[in-house]
Protein backbone atom coordinates (compact mmCIF):
# COMPACT_ATOMS: atom_id res chain seq x y z
CA UNK A 1 0.00 0.00 0.00
CA UNK A 2 1.08 3.21 -0.79
CA UNK A 3 1.92 5.56 2.37
CA UNK A 4 0.16 8.74 2.89
CA UNK A 5 2.28 10.68 5.62
CA UNK A 6 -0.67 13.65 5.69
CA UNK A 7 -0.12 13.09 9.55
CA UNK A 8 3.12 14.61 9.30
CA UNK A 9 4.97 11.33 10.97
CA UNK A 10 6.38 8.68 8.64
CA UNK A 11 7.20 5.09 10.28
CA UNK A 12 10.33 4.63 8.65
CA UNK A 13 12.05 0.52 9.42
CA UNK A 14 15.43 -0.15 8.26
CA UNK A 15 18.54 -2.01 8.64
CA UNK A 16 21.13 0.34 11.10
CA UNK A 17 24.56 -1.34 11.66
CA UNK A 18 22.87 -4.78 11.44
CA UNK A 19 19.39 -4.58 13.27
CA UNK A 20 16.69 -3.10 12.03
CA UNK A 21 15.09 -0.39 13.49
CA UNK A 22 12.29 2.05 13.27
CA UNK A 23 11.50 5.03 13.88
CA UNK A 24 8.31 7.72 13.90
CA UNK A 25 10.29 10.33 11.17
CA UNK A 26 9.26 14.18 10.88
CA UNK A 27 8.65 14.66 7.01
CA UNK A 28 11.51 17.40 7.63
CA UNK A 29 13.72 14.77 9.06
CA UNK A 30 17.77 14.18 7.42
CA UNK A 31 18.98 10.92 8.38
CA UNK A 32 22.08 12.21 10.47
CA UNK A 33 19.29 13.90 12.49
CA UNK A 34 17.64 10.52 12.65
CA UNK A 35 20.89 9.05 13.49
CA UNK A 36 22.30 11.51 15.98
CA UNK A 37 19.45 12.37 17.74
CA UNK A 38 16.22 10.24 17.18
CA UNK A 39 18.50 6.91 17.58
CA UNK A 40 21.99 7.95 19.59
CA UNK A 41 24.48 7.69 17.83
CA UNK A 42 26.48 10.03 17.14
CA UNK A 43 29.47 9.08 15.77
CA UNK A 44 28.17 10.54 12.50
CA UNK A 45 29.03 14.03 12.08
CA UNK A 46 27.47 17.33 10.55
CA UNK A 47 29.83 19.98 9.37
CA UNK A 48 28.77 21.80 6.60
CA UNK A 49 25.15 20.22 6.20
CA UNK A 50 24.90 20.79 2.75
CA UNK A 51 26.54 17.85 0.70
CA UNK A 52 30.49 19.77 0.66
CA UNK A 53 31.95 18.11 3.62
CA UNK A 54 31.59 14.29 4.02
CA UNK A 55 31.46 14.41 7.52
CA UNK A 56 28.31 13.24 7.74
CA UNK A 57 29.22 10.12 5.22
CA UNK A 58 27.18 7.04 5.93
CA UNK A 59 26.96 3.55 3.51
CA UNK A 60 23.29 3.59 2.12
CA UNK A 61 22.99 0.66 0.87
CA UNK A 62 26.49 -0.28 0.65
CA UNK A 63 27.35 2.98 -1.01
CA UNK A 64 28.90 6.23 0.81
CA UNK A 65 26.37 8.91 1.06
CA UNK A 66 25.78 12.37 2.89
CA UNK A 67 23.70 11.64 5.44
CA UNK A 68 22.76 15.73 5.89
CA UNK A 69 21.12 15.19 2.08
CA UNK A 70 18.91 11.77 3.03
CA UNK A 71 15.62 12.70 3.44
CA UNK A 72 14.86 10.40 6.50
CA UNK A 73 11.48 8.82 4.86
CA UNK A 74 13.52 7.53 1.54
CA UNK A 75 15.74 4.76 4.06
CA UNK A 76 12.59 2.63 4.68
CA UNK A 77 13.55 -0.84 3.62
CA UNK A 78 16.73 -0.05 3.36
CA UNK A 79 20.32 -0.39 4.98
CA UNK A 80 22.65 2.21 6.36
CA UNK A 81 25.81 2.09 7.93
CA UNK A 82 27.62 4.25 10.87
CA UNK A 83 30.94 4.45 12.04
CA UNK A 84 29.57 2.68 14.88
CA UNK A 85 29.30 -0.39 12.59
CA UNK A 86 33.10 -0.73 12.45
CA UNK A 87 35.67 -2.42 14.98
CA UNK A 88 38.78 -0.74 15.97
CA UNK A 89 40.30 -3.56 13.40
CA UNK A 90 38.39 -2.32 10.28
CA UNK A 91 40.34 1.45 11.09
CA UNK A 92 43.40 0.16 12.63
CA UNK A 93 45.85 0.81 9.71
CA UNK A 94 44.51 4.68 9.41
CA UNK A 95 45.26 5.41 12.98
CA UNK A 96 49.03 4.43 12.45
CA UNK A 97 49.59 6.57 9.02
CA UNK A 98 48.11 10.06 10.68
CA UNK A 99 45.01 10.16 8.61
CA UNK A 100 43.30 11.50 11.76
CA UNK A 101 43.82 14.84 13.98
CA UNK A 102 41.04 16.87 15.07
CA UNK A 103 38.50 14.00 14.10
CA UNK A 104 35.62 16.02 12.91
CA UNK A 105 36.28 14.51 9.16
CA UNK A 106 37.36 11.36 10.69
CA UNK A 107 33.83 9.23 11.05
CA UNK A 108 33.07 10.43 7.26
CA UNK A 109 36.40 9.15 6.50
CA UNK A 110 36.65 6.08 7.42
CA UNK A 111 33.11 5.03 6.28
CA UNK A 112 34.10 6.02 2.88
CA UNK A 113 37.58 4.43 2.97
CA UNK A 114 35.54 1.41 4.54
CA UNK A 115 33.89 1.28 0.97
CA UNK A 116 37.13 1.64 -1.46
CA UNK A 117 38.26 -1.44 0.63
CA UNK A 118 35.20 -3.64 0.25
CA UNK A 119 35.48 -2.68 -3.97
CA UNK A 120 39.29 -2.18 -4.19
CA UNK A 121 38.29 -2.86 -8.19
CA UNK A 122 37.13 1.42 -8.18
CA UNK A 123 40.81 2.04 -7.76
CA UNK A 124 41.19 0.47 -11.55
CA UNK A 125 39.33 3.44 -12.83
CA UNK A 126 39.63 6.08 -10.02
CA UNK A 127 42.87 7.05 -7.46
CA UNK A 128 42.28 7.26 -3.71
CA UNK A 129 42.94 11.08 -3.82
CA UNK A 130 39.59 11.81 -6.43
CA UNK A 131 37.68 8.62 -4.61
CA UNK A 132 38.20 10.68 -1.34
CA UNK A 133 37.16 14.10 -2.64
CA UNK A 134 34.08 14.51 -0.86
CA UNK A 135 35.85 14.20 2.72
CA UNK A 136 37.24 17.29 3.37
CA UNK A 137 39.90 17.53 6.24
CA UNK A 138 41.38 21.05 7.48
CA UNK A 139 44.20 19.10 9.52
CA UNK A 140 46.16 16.45 8.04
CA UNK A 141 46.81 17.81 4.99
CA UNK A 142 45.36 14.48 3.12
CA UNK A 143 48.88 12.43 2.82
CA UNK A 144 47.81 10.33 5.81
CA UNK A 145 44.43 9.66 4.86
CA UNK A 146 45.70 8.49 1.70
CA UNK A 147 48.47 6.57 3.10
CA UNK A 148 45.84 5.38 5.17
CA UNK A 149 43.63 3.83 2.66
CA UNK A 150 46.39 2.09 0.82
CA UNK A 151 47.31 0.31 3.59
CA UNK A 152 43.59 -0.85 4.50
CA UNK A 153 43.49 -1.89 0.68
CA UNK A 154 46.55 -3.47 0.98
CA UNK A 155 45.72 -5.69 3.82
CA UNK A 156 42.41 -6.64 2.66
CA UNK A 157 44.04 -7.73 -0.99
CA UNK A 158 46.69 -8.86 0.85
CA UNK A 159 49.31 -6.97 -1.19
CA UNK B 1 5.55 19.45 5.61
CA UNK B 2 3.70 16.76 3.96
CA UNK B 3 5.38 13.67 1.71
CA UNK B 4 3.18 11.86 -0.24
CA UNK B 5 5.16 7.78 -0.84
CA UNK B 6 3.94 6.15 -3.82
CA UNK B 7 4.69 2.50 -4.78
CA UNK B 8 4.25 2.36 -8.35
CA UNK B 9 4.43 5.05 -10.95
CA UNK B 10 1.03 4.84 -11.81
CA UNK B 11 -0.23 5.89 -8.32
CA UNK B 12 2.32 8.52 -8.65
CA UNK B 13 0.62 9.98 -11.50
CA UNK B 14 -3.03 9.88 -9.76
CA UNK B 15 -1.16 12.07 -6.96
CA UNK B 16 0.45 14.18 -9.08
CA UNK B 17 -2.90 15.28 -11.13
CA UNK B 18 -4.26 15.77 -7.74
CA UNK B 19 -2.77 18.09 -6.34
CA UNK B 20 0.83 20.64 -6.65
CA UNK B 21 3.93 17.98 -5.70
CA UNK B 22 7.02 18.51 -5.63
CA UNK B 23 8.80 15.34 -6.50
CA UNK B 24 12.40 14.14 -4.67
CA UNK B 25 15.01 12.07 -6.25
CA UNK B 26 18.39 12.07 -5.05
CA UNK B 27 17.92 14.95 -3.09
CA UNK B 28 20.67 16.47 -4.16
CA UNK B 29 19.37 19.91 -4.97
CA UNK B 30 16.39 19.54 -2.68
CA UNK B 31 18.23 19.26 0.72
CA UNK B 32 21.33 21.45 -0.13
CA UNK B 33 20.17 24.12 1.85
CA UNK B 34 17.35 22.27 4.01
CA UNK B 35 18.39 23.73 7.44
CA UNK B 36 17.66 27.31 6.57
CA UNK B 37 15.10 27.10 3.68
CA UNK B 38 11.65 27.14 5.36
CA UNK B 39 9.76 27.91 2.60
CA UNK B 40 10.97 24.22 1.31
CA UNK B 41 9.59 22.94 4.50
CA UNK B 42 5.25 24.19 3.53
CA UNK B 43 5.60 22.61 0.58
CA UNK B 44 4.17 19.23 0.18
CA UNK B 45 6.48 16.40 -1.70
CA UNK B 46 5.99 13.09 -3.82
CA UNK B 47 9.36 11.02 -2.71
CA UNK B 48 10.05 8.87 -5.85
CA UNK B 49 12.54 6.42 -4.27
CA UNK B 50 9.74 4.25 -3.40
CA UNK B 51 8.62 4.10 -6.68
CA UNK B 52 9.06 0.11 -8.34
CA UNK B 53 10.73 -0.23 -11.72
CA UNK B 54 12.03 3.36 -12.22
CA UNK B 55 15.57 2.81 -11.54
CA UNK B 56 17.09 0.83 -14.69
CA UNK B 57 19.15 0.58 -17.77
CA UNK B 58 17.76 -0.86 -20.60
CA UNK B 59 19.69 -1.82 -23.55
CA UNK B 60 17.53 -2.54 -27.05
CA UNK B 61 18.86 -2.50 -30.26
CA UNK B 62 18.44 0.93 -30.86
CA UNK B 63 19.05 2.75 -27.37
CA UNK B 64 19.80 2.98 -23.94
CA UNK B 65 17.10 3.83 -21.36
CA UNK B 66 17.87 5.11 -18.25
CA UNK B 67 15.55 5.22 -15.52
CA UNK B 68 14.51 8.45 -13.75
CA UNK B 69 15.86 7.29 -10.75
CA UNK B 70 18.70 6.30 -12.29
CA UNK B 71 21.56 7.61 -10.53
CA UNK B 72 25.17 8.67 -11.40
CA UNK B 73 26.59 6.13 -9.45
CA UNK B 74 24.92 2.84 -11.42
CA UNK B 75 26.23 4.43 -14.68
CA UNK B 76 29.61 4.91 -13.58
CA UNK B 77 30.11 1.94 -12.40
CA UNK B 78 28.95 -0.31 -15.39
CA UNK B 79 31.63 -0.96 -17.62
CA UNK B 80 29.13 -1.34 -21.03
CA UNK B 81 28.19 2.13 -20.37
CA UNK B 82 31.40 3.18 -19.86
CA UNK B 83 32.89 1.67 -23.32
CA UNK B 84 29.32 2.77 -25.40
CA UNK B 85 28.54 6.36 -23.72
CA UNK B 86 32.11 7.13 -22.18
CA UNK B 87 30.49 10.62 -22.00
CA UNK B 88 28.17 9.55 -19.30
CA UNK B 89 30.81 7.95 -17.32
CA UNK B 90 33.08 10.98 -17.72
CA UNK B 91 30.68 13.73 -16.57
CA UNK B 92 28.79 11.67 -14.01
CA UNK B 93 32.15 10.89 -12.70
CA UNK B 94 32.97 14.38 -12.27
CA UNK B 95 29.06 16.15 -10.45
CA UNK B 96 30.14 16.65 -6.84
CA UNK B 97 31.93 13.90 -5.00
CA UNK B 98 31.10 10.06 -4.84
CA UNK B 99 28.35 10.66 -2.44
CA UNK B 100 26.76 12.97 -4.51
CA UNK B 101 27.49 10.40 -7.49
CA UNK B 102 25.77 7.67 -5.24
CA UNK B 103 22.97 9.67 -4.75
CA UNK B 104 22.23 12.17 -7.81
CA UNK B 105 20.17 11.07 -10.17
CA UNK B 106 20.02 12.28 -14.57
CA UNK B 107 16.60 12.86 -14.44
CA UNK B 108 17.52 15.03 -10.82
CA UNK B 109 19.61 17.01 -13.02
CA UNK B 110 17.74 17.92 -16.42
CA UNK B 111 14.47 18.90 -14.07
CA UNK B 112 16.83 20.73 -11.58
CA UNK B 113 17.25 23.51 -15.06
CA UNK B 114 20.56 24.53 -13.36
CA UNK B 115 22.45 26.31 -16.80
CA UNK B 116 25.55 24.84 -15.06
CA UNK B 117 24.46 21.28 -14.68
CA UNK B 118 27.18 19.15 -15.84
CA UNK B 119 24.92 15.73 -16.74
CA UNK B 120 22.81 17.43 -19.54
CA UNK B 121 25.22 18.83 -21.96
CA UNK B 122 26.16 14.79 -22.43
CA UNK B 123 23.01 13.56 -22.67
CA UNK B 124 22.12 16.80 -25.12
CA UNK B 125 25.17 15.66 -27.08
CA UNK B 126 24.10 12.27 -27.50
CA UNK B 127 20.64 13.44 -28.38
CA UNK B 128 18.73 11.99 -25.37
CA UNK B 129 15.29 11.86 -25.42
CA UNK B 130 13.24 13.01 -22.28
CA UNK B 131 9.80 10.72 -21.59
CA UNK B 132 7.38 12.35 -19.86
CA UNK B 133 5.10 10.38 -17.82
CA UNK B 134 1.52 11.31 -16.53
CA UNK B 135 -2.30 10.02 -16.61
CA UNK B 136 -2.65 11.06 -19.95
CA UNK B 137 0.25 8.74 -21.08
CA UNK B 138 4.09 8.98 -22.29
CA UNK B 139 4.87 12.46 -23.99
CA UNK B 140 8.60 12.55 -25.76
CA UNK B 141 10.55 15.79 -26.05
CA UNK B 142 13.87 16.46 -27.75
CA UNK B 143 16.23 17.10 -24.60
CA UNK B 144 17.56 20.08 -26.83
CA UNK B 145 14.22 21.07 -27.12
CA UNK B 146 13.33 20.83 -23.36
CA UNK B 147 14.69 24.04 -21.92
CA UNK B 148 12.83 27.00 -22.72
CA UNK B 149 14.44 29.64 -20.21
CA UNK B 150 16.39 29.74 -16.91
CA UNK B 151 14.67 27.04 -14.97
CA UNK B 152 12.08 27.20 -17.59
CA UNK B 153 11.47 23.81 -19.38
CA UNK B 154 8.56 21.69 -21.18
CA UNK B 155 7.93 19.83 -17.67
CA UNK B 156 4.82 20.09 -16.17
CA UNK B 157 3.36 19.61 -12.88
CA UNK B 158 1.21 16.45 -13.68
CA UNK B 159 4.39 14.85 -14.91
CA UNK B 160 7.57 12.81 -14.43
CA UNK B 161 10.62 12.75 -15.94
CA UNK B 162 10.03 8.64 -16.17
CA UNK B 163 13.16 7.85 -18.47
CA UNK B 164 16.03 9.19 -20.82
CA UNK B 165 16.39 7.37 -24.22
CA UNK B 166 19.84 7.49 -25.73
CA UNK B 167 19.92 6.58 -29.37
CA UNK B 168 22.58 4.09 -29.95
CA UNK B 169 24.93 5.62 -32.54
CA UNK B 170 28.94 4.97 -34.01
CA UNK B 171 31.09 7.75 -32.76
CA UNK B 172 34.36 8.86 -33.93
CA UNK B 173 34.53 11.55 -31.99
CA UNK B 174 33.33 12.22 -28.04
CA UNK B 175 34.81 14.41 -25.47
CA UNK B 176 33.49 15.99 -22.46
CA UNK B 177 35.70 19.05 -20.69
CA UNK B 178 34.62 20.71 -17.44
CA UNK B 179 37.16 23.41 -16.34
CA UNK B 180 36.62 24.29 -12.54
CA UNK B 181 37.78 25.93 -9.18
CA UNK B 182 38.92 22.37 -8.46
CA UNK B 183 38.38 19.22 -9.58
CA UNK B 184 35.82 17.93 -7.45
CA UNK B 185 32.77 19.70 -5.41
CA UNK B 186 32.98 22.47 -7.99
CA UNK B 187 30.15 24.46 -10.05
CA UNK B 188 31.16 24.62 -13.83
CA UNK B 189 32.37 27.90 -15.18
CA UNK B 190 32.34 26.74 -18.47
CA UNK B 191 31.86 22.87 -19.75
CA UNK B 192 31.09 20.99 -23.09
CA UNK B 193 30.51 18.20 -24.90
CA UNK B 194 31.49 17.37 -28.25
CA UNK B 195 30.00 14.07 -30.43
CA UNK B 196 30.33 13.48 -34.12
CA UNK B 197 28.54 10.79 -35.73
CA UNK B 198 26.65 10.19 -38.84
CA UNK B 199 24.58 12.72 -37.47
CA UNK B 200 27.16 15.18 -37.85
CA UNK B 201 28.58 17.20 -34.92
CA UNK B 202 26.88 18.29 -31.74
CA UNK B 203 28.47 21.01 -29.73
CA UNK B 204 26.73 21.47 -26.35
CA UNK B 205 27.98 24.34 -23.75
CA UNK B 206 26.82 24.48 -20.09
CA UNK B 207 27.45 27.92 -18.00
CA UNK B 208 27.54 29.83 -20.84
CA UNK B 209 23.62 30.95 -21.33
CA UNK B 210 20.20 30.68 -19.39
CA UNK B 211 20.47 27.01 -20.01
CA UNK B 212 22.28 24.40 -21.06
CA UNK B 213 22.08 24.56 -24.90
CA UNK B 214 23.29 23.31 -28.48
CA UNK B 215 25.39 25.72 -30.22
CA UNK B 216 24.04 25.72 -34.05
CA UNK B 217 26.99 28.21 -35.60
CA UNK B 218 29.47 26.14 -33.87
CA UNK B 219 28.27 22.97 -35.07
CA UNK B 220 27.83 24.75 -38.96
CA UNK B 221 31.69 25.72 -38.80
CA UNK B 222 32.74 22.24 -37.88
CA UNK B 223 29.76 21.19 -40.31
CA UNK B 224 31.09 22.68 -43.28
CA UNK B 225 34.75 22.33 -42.81
CA UNK B 226 35.04 26.03 -42.19
CA UNK B 227 38.84 26.99 -41.56
CA UNK B 228 39.97 27.45 -38.19
CA UNK B 229 43.56 29.13 -37.77
CA UNK B 230 43.24 29.88 -33.91
CA UNK B 231 40.77 30.43 -30.99
CA UNK B 232 39.72 33.61 -31.95
CA UNK B 233 38.08 32.81 -35.13
CA UNK B 234 35.71 31.16 -33.08
CA UNK B 235 34.62 33.86 -30.85
CA UNK B 236 32.41 35.32 -33.90
CA UNK B 237 30.41 31.99 -33.54
CA UNK B 238 30.41 31.66 -29.42
CA UNK B 239 29.35 34.76 -29.09
CA UNK B 240 26.22 33.95 -31.72
CA UNK B 241 25.56 30.86 -29.80
CA UNK B 242 26.04 31.80 -25.94
CA UNK B 243 25.15 34.87 -23.80
CA UNK B 244 27.83 34.47 -20.73
CA UNK B 245 27.38 36.45 -17.98
CA UNK B 246 30.08 37.70 -14.88
CA UNK B 247 28.82 36.27 -11.94
CA UNK B 248 30.63 35.14 -8.62
CA UNK B 249 32.03 31.98 -10.74
CA UNK B 250 33.72 33.59 -13.37
CA UNK B 251 33.69 36.76 -16.25
CA UNK B 252 31.80 36.53 -19.82
CA UNK B 253 34.96 37.42 -21.26
CA UNK B 254 37.01 34.58 -19.39
CA UNK B 255 33.90 32.01 -19.97
CA UNK B 256 34.21 33.04 -24.17
CA UNK B 257 38.16 32.57 -24.20
CA UNK B 258 38.72 29.85 -22.37
CA UNK B 259 35.89 27.78 -24.74
CA UNK B 260 37.35 28.92 -27.32
CA UNK B 261 40.61 27.53 -26.60
CA UNK B 262 38.89 24.24 -25.61
CA UNK B 263 37.19 24.04 -28.26
CA UNK B 264 40.35 24.88 -30.43
CA UNK B 265 42.91 22.79 -28.44
CA UNK B 266 40.65 20.09 -28.57
CA UNK B 267 39.58 19.81 -31.85
CA UNK B 268 42.81 20.89 -34.05
CA UNK B 269 44.20 17.35 -34.15
CA UNK B 270 40.66 16.05 -35.26
CA UNK B 271 39.51 18.91 -37.87
CA UNK B 272 41.54 18.43 -40.82
CA UNK B 273 40.00 22.41 -41.21
CA UNK B 274 41.53 23.28 -37.92
CA UNK B 275 45.44 24.73 -38.48
C1 LIG C 1 27.78 19.21 -2.81
C2 LIG C 1 27.07 19.15 -4.13
C3 LIG C 1 27.81 19.12 -5.30
C4 LIG C 1 27.17 19.09 -6.53
N1 LIG C 1 27.94 19.06 -7.65
C5 LIG C 1 27.35 19.06 -8.86
C6 LIG C 1 28.14 19.06 -10.05
O1 LIG C 1 29.37 19.06 -10.01
N2 LIG C 1 27.49 19.08 -11.25
C7 LIG C 1 26.14 19.09 -11.34
O2 LIG C 1 25.60 19.08 -12.43
N3 LIG C 1 25.35 19.07 -10.23
C8 LIG C 1 25.93 19.07 -9.00
N4 LIG C 1 25.14 19.08 -7.87
C9 LIG C 1 23.69 19.14 -8.03
C10 LIG C 1 22.92 17.81 -7.98
O3 LIG C 1 23.66 16.83 -7.32
C11 LIG C 1 22.53 17.28 -9.36
O4 LIG C 1 21.80 18.26 -10.07
C12 LIG C 1 21.70 15.98 -9.28
O5 LIG C 1 21.68 15.36 -10.53
C13 LIG C 1 20.29 16.19 -8.80
O6 LIG C 1 19.63 14.92 -8.77
P1 LIG C 1 18.75 14.46 -7.51
O7 LIG C 1 18.20 13.15 -7.86
O8 LIG C 1 19.53 14.56 -6.27
O9 LIG C 1 17.63 15.60 -7.55
P2 LIG C 1 16.60 16.11 -6.44
O10 LIG C 1 17.29 17.03 -5.51
O11 LIG C 1 15.84 14.97 -5.87
O12 LIG C 1 15.64 16.93 -7.42
C14 LIG C 1 16.11 18.03 -8.19
C15 LIG C 1 14.94 18.64 -8.96
O13 LIG C 1 14.46 17.75 -9.94
C16 LIG C 1 13.10 17.41 -9.73
N5 LIG C 1 13.01 16.00 -10.11
C17 LIG C 1 13.84 15.00 -9.69
N6 LIG C 1 13.54 13.85 -10.32
C18 LIG C 1 12.50 14.12 -11.15
C19 LIG C 1 11.74 13.33 -12.07
N7 LIG C 1 12.01 12.02 -12.29
N8 LIG C 1 10.74 13.93 -12.76
C20 LIG C 1 10.47 15.26 -12.57
N9 LIG C 1 11.16 16.03 -11.72
C21 LIG C 1 12.16 15.49 -11.02
C22 LIG C 1 12.83 17.73 -8.30
O14 LIG C 1 11.48 18.03 -8.05
C23 LIG C 1 13.74 18.94 -8.08
O15 LIG C 1 13.12 20.10 -8.58
C24 LIG C 1 25.75 19.10 -6.61
C25 LIG C 1 25.00 19.11 -5.43
C26 LIG C 1 25.65 19.14 -4.20
C27 LIG C 1 24.84 19.16 -2.94
S1 LIG D 1 27.54 17.74 6.82
FE1 LIG D 1 26.90 16.49 5.23
S2 LIG D 1 28.40 16.86 3.73
FE2 LIG D 1 28.93 18.27 5.24
S1 LIG E 1 41.32 15.55 11.26
FE1 LIG E 1 40.60 17.53 11.59
S2 LIG E 1 39.33 17.85 9.87
FE2 LIG E 1 40.31 16.02 9.40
Amino acid sequence: MAHDAREDTVHVEFTLNGKVVSVEAQPADRLLDTIRYGLALPGTKEGCGEGECGSCTVLLDGLPANSCLVPTYQVRGRTVETVESLSEEDVAPLLRTGATQCGACTPGVVMTATWIRRHPEVLEAQGIRALMAGNLCRCTGYDGIVEGVEALVARETGG
Amino acid sequence: MRVLMPDTLEEAYGMLAAEPLTPVAGGTDLLAHWPGNHDARKRAYLDLSGVSGLRFMHWGDEALTLGGLTTYSDVIWDSRVVEEFPLLADAGGQVGSIQIQARGTWAGNIANGSPAADGVPVLMAYDAVVVLGSEEGDQEVLLADFYLGYKKMRLRAHQLIRAIRLPRREYDFQRFVKVGARNAQAITKIGVALTRSEERWRVVVNSMAPTVRRCPALEAMLDEDRPVSGPEDLLTAIREDLAPIDDIRSTAAYREKTLARVLYFDLKGVCPSFA
